[in-house]
């Protein structure tokens, strides 16, 4: 890779070693990848927190050692200094307040707490979430970023059409200090343009045909660059936030693009950009069912679990969490959790939005959620979710069977303790 | 690809040459360990046992610790590295991975795995090397070295 004297400056060293440290992964990384040079960064989304119990020993060893090892791929410890650009931190395994709920120990909750006031003394913003465009960092058209949360980065690249790879955990700690990632992939404009015509024959409009067109497409594009047209109806920040989450989960979508209404094209034509269409896809009424029955692993209609809230809920969707549940209970025999980003907990708090979900039962979480924290309610045999991205991982994840559906549905299987959903 | 034959052992097994890309240097040997499947890492592989867990994924239940894997690629969520990562700190690792299309996940994931890597390579992996084959990675040369499980 072709360095700038600056870049050179900080891999000789001359920056102090955990720049240093961070330039030779940044230089190993890149020849991996076949980079030819670095592009400058000033918006960082990473994963510092440090609090599930596989980095114990690590954490002994002082917070220096974990973030030398995790984000920086260093055994060596290197001092660390203070973040070269923005950064902030995505969703974290603990929620602050509520992890006795969670059945978090304390000891792991304290570790987290101490972590955050490490990294808060270097400037990483806690905002912990996987969904950071929904409570301030906003990239605009253009701007390189290095970001990690596929969920996330599937919506800067496309809706946003700010420039990011998927990228983990040591990469963007090395970016945070050097304000530098390799110039790769999404960065390039030429890589930026549609692979496949998707033609959407049945209307998909609310949030779980959202999660289903994604989830369908996501298998068979993997991580190439879908073009949608049809029968789609204009849709929202909470549509193409389930859409991309869903599409980055069975597959590894990181961009597509929808004419008129994602950043970067305007007609399929713009989509393309002169790029060969590689194939014609086609989601009817029989894709639809498909990616349904697949996400439907359970069998047994007793729930006990609800989650809501994959990715981060917006401040709308606790509302109509809230409404759903106005005066009624929640079944002795089920738990309710609903996830939003701390920042929009508080304005539920203000709202009275979590008085309305706590009075029927249900807890309303911030920092986590199970796929990450690994945490179900103790006991829990079957979960009901309307996150396809959720309903993915958890089988794997807990080991346990998922239902999938809209979002009433689940409210009612929390009510109930009955999974009655179905396609409409 | 060439094929030469191995008058080392008796009876006398093909090997077969691949060339490819390196991706992370060194040279490994070990088992071949071969999927169809993409693989996920955080989500898709337990980081304590070396195991894929995926729903639905072929080698579900399967440990590819100080195994060759051979696999299309990477998919999933960003946790793809810092899982990987884990398997080497818990010494639950592959030994080498050879893998056919190049993203940021598995770039970085074999990069701080610290196993020898390699992609690119001039015969699809998937279709030559199958698991139980014995694989020689020089990624440094950008070499793989395939010599077929015996056929029983």
């Amino acid at each position: 890779m072709k360095l700038t004297d600056s870049e050179q400056a900080m891999l000789d060293g001359r920056a102090g070693p955990a720049k240093q440290k961070a330039m030779d992964l940044l230089m190993r990384y890149g020849d991996a990848l076949g980079a030819e040079r670095l592009v400058e960064t000033n918006n960082v989304a990473g994963a510092f927190n440090a609090s599930t119990p596989s980095v114990r020993a690590l954490v002994a060893k002082g917070y220096d050692a974990v973030y030398s090892e995790l984000n920086l791929d260093s055994a060596e410890v290197v001092p660390i200094p203070k973040m070269a650009v923005n950064t902030c931190q995505l969703i974290t395994g603990i929620d602050n307040e509520k992890w006795r709920i969670q059945g978090i120990p304390e000891e792991l909750a304290d570790q987290q707490k101490k972590a955050e006031g490490y990294f808060g003394a270097r400037g990483i913003n806690m905002f912990a979430t996987c969904t950071p465009y929904q409570v301030g960092n906003v990239p605009v058209k253009g701007e390189h970023c290095a970001w990690m949360e596929s969920s996330a980065v599937v919506y800067c690249n496309s809706v946003l059409g700010a420039r990011t790879n998927t990228e983990g955990k040591e990469s963007t700690g090395a970016a945070a200090l050097t304000g530098r990632i390799p110039y790769w992939g999404y960065h390039i404009t030429e890589n930026r343009r549609g692979t496949h015509r998707v033609e959407v024959d049945v209307a998909v409009d609310d949030i779980m045909d959202w999660g289903l067109l994604g989830y369908w497409l996501g298998e068979i594009v993997q991580e190439d660059i879908p073009v949608l047209t049809g029968k789609v109806a204009q849709p929202s920040l909470i549509k193409l936030k389930h859409f991309g989450a869903a599409a980055a989960s069975s597959g590894g979508v990181e961009m597509y693009h929808i004419p008129g209404v994602t950043a970067e094209t305007n007609s399929i034509e713009e989509a393309f950009g002169g790029r060969k269409c590689e194939a014609t896809l086609r989601f009817g009424a029989a894709e639809r069912k498909l990616a349904y029955d697949t996400l439907n692993c359970a069998t047994d209609r007793s729930v006990d679990f609800v989650m809501l809230g994959c990715p981060h809920n917006a401040i709308e969707q606790v509302w109509l969490v809230a409404s759903l549940l106005d005066g009624r209970k929640i079944s002795p025999n089920t738990q309710l959790w609903v996830h939003t980003p701390r920042a929009l907990r508080e304005v539920a708090e203000r709202n009275g939005y979590v008085k309305m979900i706590t009075d029927a039962g249900g807890v309303v979480m911030s920092d986590t959620c199970p796929a990450i924290s690994r945490h179900a309610p103790k006991g829990t045999r079957v979960i009901a979710t309307d996150s396809a991205k959720q309903a993915h991982y958890l089988p794997a994840i807990l080991g346990l069977p998922v239902w999938f559906g809209s979002v009433k549905d689940c409210v009612e299987a929390a009510v109930t303790g009955r999974w009655n959903g179905g396609l409409q | 690809m060439s094929i030469v034959n191995d008058t080392r052992t008796a009876p006398a097994r093909p090997k077969i040459v691949l060339h490819g890309r390196k991706v992370v240097g060194g040279c490994a040997e070990g088992e071949a360990l071969v999927t169809r499947d993409t693989i996920s890492g955080w989500g898709g592989i337990n980081e304590r046992e070396g195991t894929v867990i995926e729903r639905r994924h072929e080698l579900r239940g399967i440990s590819f610790k100080d195994k060759v894997l051979v696999f299309p690629g990477a998919k999933g969520s960003s946790g793809w590295s810092a899982y990987f990562h884990m398997t080497r700190l818990n010494g639950v690792a592959p030994r080498a991975l050879i893998f056919n299309k190049m993203t940021t996940k598995v770039a970085l994931g074999a990069v701080v795995t610290h196993a020898p890597a390699i992609t690119e390579l001039d015969q699809d992996p998937l279709t030559v090397i199958e698991t139980g084959d014995w694989v020689k990675v020089d990624a440094d040369n950008g070499i793989v070295e395939v010599t077929k499980k015996a056929q029983v």
